[in-house]
C-alpha cells in the first residue's frame, strides 16, 4: 500500500512538471510566436522584429532549454522517490 | 582543381567512410539489428536521431520554402523542432522503460491485442514508405546533378551504398553511419551560411548576421532591407505572415508538432540508449544537434532571396538600367537553366530579366504602366536554392563539392532509418508477432535482412517511378502519424484506464477521418480529378487546410477512444501494472 501511495506521488510530481513546461512550450511557440506575432513584431531585438525572431529563433532555443530543464527537474524527482538508476 | 573532380573526391570519400563503418559495426543479434543492443551513449545517440530526422526536405527544401514564405515559413521550422519537447517529455522515456523493440510492439502489449498491433503496422507502414519514396528520389537527383550521372544509375548507386550498411550493420550500422552523415551534413550546410553572411553582414554566425546590418554603409538591418527589396517587386513584407491564416498557421504547426512526435522511426530511436534517463536527454542533444540547421535555415532562407532578388535587380531603385540583361547573366543561372529547374522568358522582348510577383494585381498593373513589364520572366525551382547558393555567392569549388556530399548524407541517413522501422515491423511485428511466433533468432533476423533488401528495391523503384505527388505525400504521413499514432501512445502511458477498444477505434477514427479530408480535397489516393472539392480556402471545412487536418484528427482520435473507453470493460489488472511499471524508471 504504502509502495502504490508512493508510486502515485511520484507520477503527480512528474505530471505537474510536465504540465509546467507544456505551458511554457505553447505559449512561447504559439503564443508569442504566432499569436501574439504582429503585436511583438512593433519591438525588436537587433535586426529582428521580435514576433518574427520568436518565431524563427527564440521557440527553437526555448524548446532546448526546457528538455534540459525537465531532465535536471525530473532526475531530482526520481533521487527523491528514489526510482533512480544507479 | 576542377569543379567535377572534387565533387567526385568529397562525395567518394563520404561513401569511403560510411562503408567503413558499415564493416566494422556488423549486427549479430536480432538486439543489435532493431536497436543497436541498446548501448548507444545519449549525446551519439542524439547525433544518429538528427541525421535520421533530417531528411533531404530539411537539408535541401526548407530554406527554399522560407526564402519564398519569409515569416509563415516558420511552421515549418517551429513545427519540425517543437515535436521534440513532447517526444521528451511524454513519449520517449516510457517507450524506453518497457524495453521492446518496436511501436508496434508497446500498442499490442500496453493494449492487449494483435488487432491493435496490426492496426499501428499499417499505419507505420503507410507513413515510412511514403516517407522513403522522397529519399530515394531526393538520393537519384543528387547524384545525377553532381555525379553526372543518369537518374537510373544516380539510383542504383544510392540503392547499393544504402544497402550496404542497413542490410549487414542493422540499427548498430545505422547509429554509427548517422554520425557520420550528421557530421558531414551539419558541415555543408553552415560553411556556406558562414562564408554568405559574412559577405552581407560581416557577422561569421549566421544566426546574428540575419539580425544585423549590412555592410553596405547604409547603417539599414538586413530584414528591414529585405523587406524594402522584395515589396519593391511586389512582394509581401518578408517578415510578416502573407501565406496562412492564423488558424491554419496554428493547426500546420501543431499538425507538424505531434506528427513528428508520432513517426516510428524517431521514437524508435529512443529505444536504442541503456537508461530511461538517457532517453530524456537524448531528445534534449537531438534537439541541439538539429537546431543548429534548423536556426541557420531562416538566415539561408532569406540571404539567398536578397541575393537572388539582387543579381536580377541590381539596384536600389527599379528600372531598366539596374536590371540583369539576359546576355550578362551569370554562370550559375545557365547550369541551373540546363537542369530545367530555373526558365527565363523574355515577355516584353526587351532582353533584360524582370522577376517580381505578378500575381499581385495592383503591383503587375503598376508594373505594366510604369515599367512596361508584361509578366514575371524568371521562374526559380524553391529546391534549388540551397544548392545554387554557394554558386550564387561565388564561393570556392570545394564548399559548392561539400553541398552536395551533404544534401547526399541527409537522404541517406533518413532512408536508412525508415528502412530500419519498415523491416522491423514486417519481420518482428508480422511474422515474429502475429504469422510465426516460434521463429527463431537467426529466422528472424534473417527475415528481417530479406524484408529491408525488399524496402530497398521498392523504395528505389517508386523513386524512379514517383506516383507524382512527392509534396501531397508528406502531409499525409505527418497528417496520419499526428493522427493515428501519437495520441494513442499517449493515452497507453498518461490514461490507465484507456482499453482496447477505445485504442482501436481511436486509431481508426483519426486515421480514416485525416485520409478522407485529404482525399476529398487532393483527390482520391491522389489522382488527379477525382477531388470533391477544389483546394482552396473557400472550400476547406471551417476553413481547415489538409495539411494541418492531422490536428484535428488527433482531436477526433482522443474523443472517440474516451467515448468507446467508457462503454466497455476497463482494461485487466495486469495492463495497469504494466502502465504503472512504465511510469517509472526503475
Amino acid at each position: 500500500m504504502q509502495m502504490t501511495e508512493k508510486a502515485a506521488a511520484y507520477w503527480k510530481a512528474n505530471v505537474r512538471l510536465l504540465t509546467i513546461c507544456l505551458v511554457i512550450w505553447f505559449v512561447v511557440s504559439f503564443g508569442l510566436g504566432i499569436f501574439l506575432a504582429q503585436p511583438l513584431n512593433n519591438f525588436s531585438l537587433g535586426g529582428y522584429p521580435l514576433g518574427f525572431w520568436f518565431a524563427q529563433q527564440g521557440s527553437i532555443y526555448t524548446f532546448i532549454a526546457l528538455i534540459f530543464f525537465y531532465v535536471y527537474k525530473m532526475n531530482q524527482i526520481d533521487r527523491e522517490f528514489d526510482v533512480h538508476e544507479e | 582543381m576542377e569543379l567535377q573532380t572534387m565533387i567526385w573526391l568529397v562525395v567518394g570519400a563520404s561513401f569511403a567512410l560510411y562503408f567503413g563503418i558499415a564493416i566494422w559495426s556488423r549486427a549479430g543479434s536480432t538486439s543489435e539489428f532493431y536497436v543497436a543492443g541498446k548501448g548507444v551513449h545519449p549525446v551519439a545517440n542524439g547525433m544518429a536521431t538528427a541525421a535520421d530526422w533530417m531528411s533531404a526536405a530539411s537539408f535541401i527544401s526548407m530554406a527554399g520554402l522560407i526564402a519564398f514564405l519569409g515569416y509563415s515559413g516558420s511552421v515549418y521550422l517551429m513545427g519540425w523542432t517543437g515535436g521534440y519537447v513532447l517526444l521528451a517529455l511524454l513519449l520517449a522515456p516510457y517507450l524506453r522503460k518497457f524495453g521492446k523493440f518496436t511501436v508496434p510492439d508497446f500498442i499490442a502489449d500496453r493494449f492487449y491485442s494483435e488487432t491493435a498491433r496490426i492496426v499501428a503496422v499499417i499505419s507505420l507502414l503507410v507513413i515510412s514508405l511514403t516517407y522513403i519514396v522522397g529519399q530515394m528520389t531526393g538520393v537519384a537527383v543528387a547524384f545525377s546533378r553532381f555525379l553526372e550521372l543518369d537518374l537510373l544509375w544516380g539510383m542504383v548507386v544510392g540503392m547499393a551504398v544504402v544497402f550496404s550498411y542497413t542490410v549487414l550493420g542493422g540499427m548498430k550500422g545505422i547509429t554509427y553511419t548517422q554520425i557520420a552523415q550528421y557530421v558531414v551534413l551539419i558541415f555543408a550546410y553552415t560553411v556556406p551560411a558562414i562564408f554568405i553572411s559574412f559577405q552581407l553582414t560581416g557577422w561569421v554566425i549566421p544566426q546574428i548576421g540575419l539580425g544585423s546590418t549590412v555592410t553596405d554603409g547604409s547603417g539599414t538591418y538586413m530584414l528591414e532591407k529585405l523587406n524594402q527589396v522584395v515589396t519593391d517587386i511586389g512582394f509581401a513584407e518578408y517578415t510578416t505572415n502573407a501565406a496562412f491564416s492564423t488558424l491554419n498557421m496554428f493547426l500546420l504547426t501543431m499538425a507538424l508538432m505531434i506528427g513528428t512526435a508520432g513517426l516510428p522511426h524517431v521514437i524508435v530511436r529512443f529505444f536504442t540508449v541503456p537508461r530511461v534517463r538517457d532517453a530524456r536527454k537524448s531528445a534534449g542533444w537531438a534537439l541541439i544537434f538539429i537546431a543548429l540547421l534548423y536556426t541557420t535555415a531562416p538566415a539561408v532562407g532569406a540571404m539567398a532571396m536578397y541575393n537572388l532578388v539582387k543579381t536580377v535587380h541590381t539596384g536600389d531603385t527599379i528600372g531598366a538600367e539596374t536590371t540583369l540583361a539576359y546576355e550578362d547573366r551569370p554562370e550559375w543561372m545557365r547550369t541551373w537553366e540546363g537542369t530545367g529547374l530555373l526558365t527565363f522568358t523574355d515577355k516584353n522582348e526587351d532582353g533584360l530579366i524582370q522577376f517580381y510577383n505578378d500575381g499581385n494585381k495592383a503591383f503587375a498593373t503598376m508594373a505594366e504602366e510604369q515599367y512596361g513589364w508584361k509578366g514575371n520572366e524568371l521562374n526559380v525551382n524553391r529546391d534549388i536554392m540551397v544548392l545554387a547558393n554557394p554558386e550564387i555567392a561565388n564561393l570556392p569549388n570545394w564548399v559548392i563539392a561539400l553541398v552536395a556530399a551533404g544534401g547526399i548524407a541527409a537522404a541517406l541517413s533518413t532512408a536508412a532509418g525508415l528502412l530500419l522501422v519498415i523491416s522491423s515491423s514486417v519481420s518482428h511485428d508480422l511474422l515474429k508477432g502475429v504469422f510465426m511466433k516460434g521463429i527463431s533468432e537467426k529466422n528472424e533476423l534473417m527475415a528481417g535482412r530479406i524484408a529491408m533488401t525488399g524496402a530497398i528495391l521498392l523504395a528505389g523503384y517508386l523513386g524512379l517511378n514517383p506516383p507524382g505527388f512527392a509534396a501531397e505525400v508528406v502531409a499525409l504521413a505527418f497528417g496520419l502519424a499526428a493522427s493515428s499514432l501519437f495520441p494513442v501512445l499517449m493515452m497507453g502511458i498518461f490514461y490507465k484506464k484507456m482499453n482496447k477498444q477505445g485504442a482501436i477505434a481511436g486509431m481508426l477514427a483519426g486515421l480514416l477521418s485525416t485520409v478522407l479530408y485529404i482525399f476529398i480535397y487532393k483527390g482520391f489516393f491522389f489522382i488527379p480529378g477525382t477531388n470533391l472539392f477544389a483546394d482552396t480556402a473557400e472550400f476547406w471545412l471551417f476553413g481547415i487546410s489538409p495539411q494541418g487536418f492531422g490536428t484535428i484528427g488527433a482531436v477526433i482520435n482522443v474523443a472517440v477512444a474516451l467515448v468507446v473507453c467508457r462503454m466497455t470493460a476497463p482494461p485487466p489488472a495486469e495492463i495497469q501494472e504494466l502502465v504503472e511499471s512504465v511510469r517509472v524508471p526503475r
